[in-house]
């Protein structure tokens, strides 16, 4: 039994001063998102069906380049945050600090695959 | 992890059919008992009520149960005007006031469970210590610093119209109990009932301890495990708009860090 008042136990251990930011990145990565993922999808799907060499070509491109390189960057520090609220709020404990890391690491290692796969596209 | 599956104590059987009484109008009630003295799981009993001699709403019909057929039935109520919010429980799928919600708007049996994902201390009385504890911990009440002035605290008209749709609410614990966020996290999460009094008291022009609220609701888990799906505000028997509130208080926390 815990002879702790039900003052005490409603104000835990009191605010941990966060979580502004994180709501403010997921914010601003929304409006982000709206306006370079039509325009990603609008130059992926010119690409699709053509030679490989056009695919190529097409991302080689500076302002394609640039626009799939925000839109991952973006869409992945999205996805980190997104998904990092979701695991707040289903799972506790050391479960949730191994699928958080688990998460984050994906989020940074998709972000790298396509920016190299971008660097190498340009060359 | 989130416990999504009822434990076995909370399983519900089959309860009591009490007996259907003569008419042309009679409706079936199905609804939640428990009884933490017996043992025994929770049920469902299943009532009929000649509707021609009943009141228009839920809540007369509750009355007319515990009266007239089955004595231990338990709820709370007092006002009978969706002043008191003493009386919000789970009708026909969602959270409202029996007192103000009308039967002719339950279209086949009315089935009536206590507030959902709250522990039960009875039948559709669900336990509000820890809803109430939360109340408390945003300090519903004017701080000032200034010294007391020596007829009353003034207000604009206009500072004054920023309370409406806030001060109304009545505690009933409708939305929060409609909130999943609150059913998986009420331990850290707020709610939407606390912050819309603590949004209440941060606009209030009055009160001059604004930081230090917004100090103490910046957390993860005190505000934002809102995802502003709005179940709070379908469910508020009193038409307010917790949601709302909430994403006021996440600009004002935006506003301080950027």
């Amino acid at each position: 039994m815990r002879f702790i008042t039900d003052r005490k136990t409603a104000n835990g251990k009191g605010s941990a001063h966060s979580g502004t930011h994180e709501h403010k990145d997921m914010a601003l990565t929304s409006i982000g998102l709206a306006f370079l993922m039509p325009t990603f999808l609008f130059i992926f799907g010119r690409t699709l069906g053509q030679p490989h060499e056009v695919v190529v070509a097409t991302f080689g491109r500076p302002i394609p380049a640039i626009v799939t390189g925000l839109m991952v960057f973006l869409a992945m520090r999205h996805m980190m945050h997104g998904v990092g609220s979701v695991l707040a709020d289903y799972t506790r404990g050391t479960a949730r600090r191994l699928l958080t890391i688990f998460v984050n690491a994906l989020a940074y290692l998709i972000t790298a695959a396509v920016l190299y796969a971008l660097i190498r596209m340009a060359h | 992890m989130v416990q999504f599956a009822l434990p076995k104590n909370s399983k519900i059987r089959t309860g009591k059919t009490w007996p259907r009484p003569d008419g042309k109008n009679v409706r079936k009630f199905q609804i939640y008992r428990w009884n933490p003295d017996d043992g025994q799981n929770p049920s469902i009993d299943t009532y009929f009520v000649d509707m021609d001699k009943c009141g228009p709403m839920v809540l007369d019909a509750l009355i007319k149960i515990k009266d007239e057929i089955d004595p231990t039935l338990t709820f709370r109520r007092s006002c009978r005007e969706g002043i008191c919010g003493s009386c919000a429980m789970n009708i026909d799928g969602m959270n409202r006031l029996a007192c103000i919600f009308g039967l002719d708007e339950v279209k086949g049996d009315v089935k009536i469970y206590p507030l959902p994902h709250m522990a039960v201390v009875k039948d559709l009385i669900p336990d509000l210590t820890h809803f109430y504890a939360q109340h408390a911990a945003i300090m519903p009440w004017l701080e000032t610093k200034t010294a007391r002035p020596a007829k009353e605290w003034r207000q604009s008209i206009e500072d004054r119209a920023k309370l409406d749709g806030l001060y109304e609410c009545v505690m009933c614990a409708s939305c929060s109990a409609s909130c999943p966020s609150y059913w998986w996290n009420s331990d850290k999460y707020l709610g939407p009932a606390a912050l819309l009094h603590a949004y209440r008291w941060v606009i209030d022009s009055r009160d001059e301890a604004t930081p230090e609220r917004l100090d103490a609701l910046e957390d993860p888990f005190r505000v934002y495990r809102c995802h502003a799906i709005l179940n709070c505000t379908q469910t508020c028997p009193k038409g307010l708009n917790p949601a709302k509130a909430i994403a006021e208080l996440k600009k004002m926390l935006i506003a301080r860090v950027s």
